[in-house]
């Protein structure tokens, strides 16, 4: 109090006044770091146009005319850059998506594996966490990649797991589901099922709070979910048929296709991340002090039951941010997709297109824009998400 | 990410040179490289026959011997060359930003790179054409059997294009594995990823010499695009531009009046005035070039003429053993023709 009182009273000298000095060293500031922003950018600008090097972005619409083999959207070799782009964002987008929920289940049962009693699942555990954390990513892919997936046989030689699936070199096929009309009314009752198992949990809590009585809530929730899509499946006289991949020729035509490219990548992202996310939950449950545990169980809760409402609601607050990080780090790190052939936004657009277009510092800069958002929303998903299990303070 | 890290640095060396900097870089390609004392010549990262490192480290190839040619014609000293190894992608940015003085790596003369691209091709060293390999079990006789086959390719390169353009105008289907490495396409091709490997023909013998068992891979008889190879420079510098132009004019015209690396001593002596312009002894060719007048003498002295290096890199003396073909000078059936030095 008396020491902003200090601060706001004005110093005789206008020139002396904190204050005044405080703002003009800042605007000073702005004004050389916007400056220099200025020049490096027009100076880019003067000495690419002096040098022939296109600065627009007039490729954006051109024919890119090469193919990408796996496209989310439709894509053909007559369509634009533009197109491209969308394609390996979305494929960049797919193995993120991927890779963070099985990076987050594996790390979950990791971290809790650690923290385990039995002495042969806890140095398992850490044995996995030391050896995937203090290894280079890079070379962990590159294994998976040609050690793991490349000598699998060749389409002739496929290891069939029987009803349509086969493994082999160029990924593992399987059978395709075609939607007859009618189809959509499956996914409707599946939707309602959820919809109605959700309620359902409402509806249990309320009952539990009211009479203390404890409704089976797992087992009604699944029936709840699975059984109206099967009802209404078998009601409409099966609406969904299979496509099943026939070897033709060089190898399976029809059905759906994993690339092992694709596998390689989501696998090598979700194990190396699932380690750090391992430390992280761990760091977190220990983080809750173990009267918790002991205030649980002199409660007669069972050890599950002290982990599942004690103990894993208390630790997330802390997992939460530093969880964050490491979802960030996967989604930037699925650029090395480009060391294994998977498309992603920077082997399609940072690279192919780049090279067709020789628009390089455009086409890195829209690369990097692109990072940066994907990044920023997924911060300010996990903030809003952190905030709800934030520690309500009275 | 190392590309990646490489396009961005040259982006940012783009953005931080000054104007009169970047002007001086402009006209003065020659003089900049006296200064530092070597020529920067962008090279493939490993392409045998073209431009690869022996097990000593030295860079040996049909392009790599151009840019030697050039450091004996500047320097009269052919090992006064940094070499740059660059893949298909950051290979023009790399010329573009004055990373490389040359970019001698195989690299395709088409014109939206020289009319978009900022870049002048000085000529062809090789003319190629795109092909396909593939296994000899697989029993094809022909790249129109290649319908449903899997085909890998290095990205950022014409042979992604060429490739789309021929399924398509066969109507065939196809799957293209793009990576950004030659060396990564290869191996993935030689381990059963692909059914097919595509590049241009040259650069097809050259990788099947790095695969496991090189003879189970067989080259399919179809030639499916023109593929002029050649070196490239930075536009805005008609000098420099023209004194690689020359180097390699000087190597084709040297094999057609049969001088040679063993005999261009003797040759001095010769009374043919063709030869006495070309080696320097009558007139002083070199001075528009900003080089002395026996510059040509010191291409053929230190790295010999196209005959000899064609054979010595990717002909009959190495372990390509590709024929001369299309490459035989004009008057012995082939392309490769050079104006006189008058």
């Amino acid at each position: 109090m008396s020491l902003d009182a200090a601060r706001e009273r004005p110093s005789g000298s206008f020139f002396y006044n904190p204050r005044v000095r405080g703002l003009f060293w800042q605007a000073v500031l702005i004004l050389v770091v916007g400056f220099l922003g200025y020049e490096a950018v027009v100076n880019a600008a003067t000495n690419m146009r002096a040098r022939g090097i296109p600065t627009d972005f007039a490729f954006w619409d051109r024919v890119a005319s090469f193919d990408i083999n796996l496209t989310l959207i439709s894509y053909s070799a007559t369509s634009t850059y533009g197109r491209a782009f969308m394609v390996g964002l979305l494929n960049t987008l797919l193995v993120a998506a991927i890779g963070v929920v099985l990076a987050t289940v594996l790390g979950f049962f990791l971290g809790i594996a650690r923290l385990s009693k039995n002495f042969v699942v806890a140095k398992l555990s850490s044995f996995y966490v030391e050896i995937m954390r203090n290894t280079p990513l890079l070379l962990q892919l590159l294994f998976i990649y040609n050690a793991v997936l490349k000598p699998l046989p060749n389409p002739r030689d496929s290891i069939s797991f029987g009803a349509g699936f086969y493994l082999n070199n160029r990924g593992l096929v399987m059978p395709d589901p075609q939607f007859a009309p009618g189809a959509g009314f499956i996914l409707a009752a599946g939707v309602a099922g959820i919809v109605a198992s959700v309620f359902y949990r409402i509806y249990a809590k309320r009952r539990q709070a009211q009479t203390g009585e404890i409704l089976p809530v797992g087992r009604v929730s699944a029936a709840l979910i699975l059984l109206p899509p099967v009802i209404v499946y078998l009601l409409l006289g099966q609406p969904i048929s299979f496509e099943m991949p026939i070897l033709r020729g060089f190898n399976f035509v029809g059905g759906l296709r994993v690339l092992p490219e694709f596998v390689a990548l989501v696998l090598g992202l979700s194990l190396y991340t699932a380690a750090f996310i391992a430390e992280i939950v761990r760091a977190g449950i220990l983080a809750v002090s173990h009267g918790q545990t002991e205030a649980a169980q002199s409660l007669g809760l069972s050890r599950s039951q002290t982990l599942k409402l004690v103990i894993i609601p208390q630790a997330q607050r802390v997992i939460i941010p530093p969880l964050t990080n490491q979802f960030l780090a996967l989604t930037k790190n699925s650029s090395l997709a480009v060391f294994i052939g998977y498309p992603d936004l920077v082997q399609v657009f940072a690279g192919t297109v780049l090279n067709q277009t020789g628009a390089a510092v455009q086409v890195i800069a829209i690369t990097m824009a692109v990072y940066l958002v994907i990044s920023l929303i997924t911060a300010v998903i996990m903030n809003l998400y952190n905030r709800r299990m934030a520690l309500v303070e009275r | 990410m190392k590309a990646i890290a490489a396009t961005f640095l040259a982006a940012m060396t783009l953005g931080a040179m000054s104007q009169s900097a970047a002007a001086q870089a402009g006209s003065k390609t020659l003089d900049l490289i006296k200064q530092k004392g070597a020529l920067t010549c962008g090279t493939n990262t490993g392409l045998a026959g073209f431009g690869l490192p022996d097990d000593k480290g030295n860079w040996t190839g049909l392009d790599v011997d151009l840019c030697k040619g050039i450091a004996a014609a500047i320097f009269n000293d052919p090992t006064k060359v940094k070499y740059i190894p660059l893949s298909a992608k950051d290979r023009f940015t790399a010329l573009q930003s004055g990373e490389i003085d040359v970019l001698a790596r195989n690299g395709t003369w088409t014109q939206s790179r020289e009319a978009e691209l900022g870049l002048l091709w000085v000529g062809v060293n090789y003319y190629d054409g795109q092909g396909f390999m593939v296994r000899k079990k697989l029993n094809i006789a022909s790249a129109l059997e290649l319908n449903g086959a899997s085909v890998c390719v290095q990205q950022g390169t014409t042979t992604e294009l060429n490739m789309s353009d021929f399924f398509r105008t066969k109507g065939m289907k196809y799957e293209a594995v793009a990576f950004a490495d030659i060396n990564e396409a290869v191996k993935a091709y030689d381990s059963g990823r692909c059914d097919a490997y595509t590049t241009d023909a040259s650069g097809l013998y050259g990788s099947r010499l790095k695969l496991v068992n090189p003879d189970e891979h067989v080259v399919l008889p179809e030639i499916i695009s023109k593929e002029p190879l050649g070196p490239a420079v930075r536009q805005g510098d008609d000098q420099w531009f023209n004194l690689v132009k020359w180097t390699h004019y000087a190597m084709i015209n040297a094999e057609e009046l049969g001088v040679t690396k063993a005999n261009v001593d003797d040759m001095l002596k010769s009374p043919n005035p063709e030869i006495k312009r070309l080696l320097g002894v009558e007139g002083d060719f070199g001075k528009g070039l900003g080089l002395s007048k026996d510059w040509a003498y010191r291409i053929v002295k230190h790295v010999g003429n196209y005959g000899e290096v064609f054979s010595r890199n990717v002909g009959e003396g190495s372990a390509l053993k590709i024929k001369r073909g299309l490459n035989s000078l004009w008057s012995a059936g082939g392309i490769q023709y050079a104006p006189p030095v008058r």
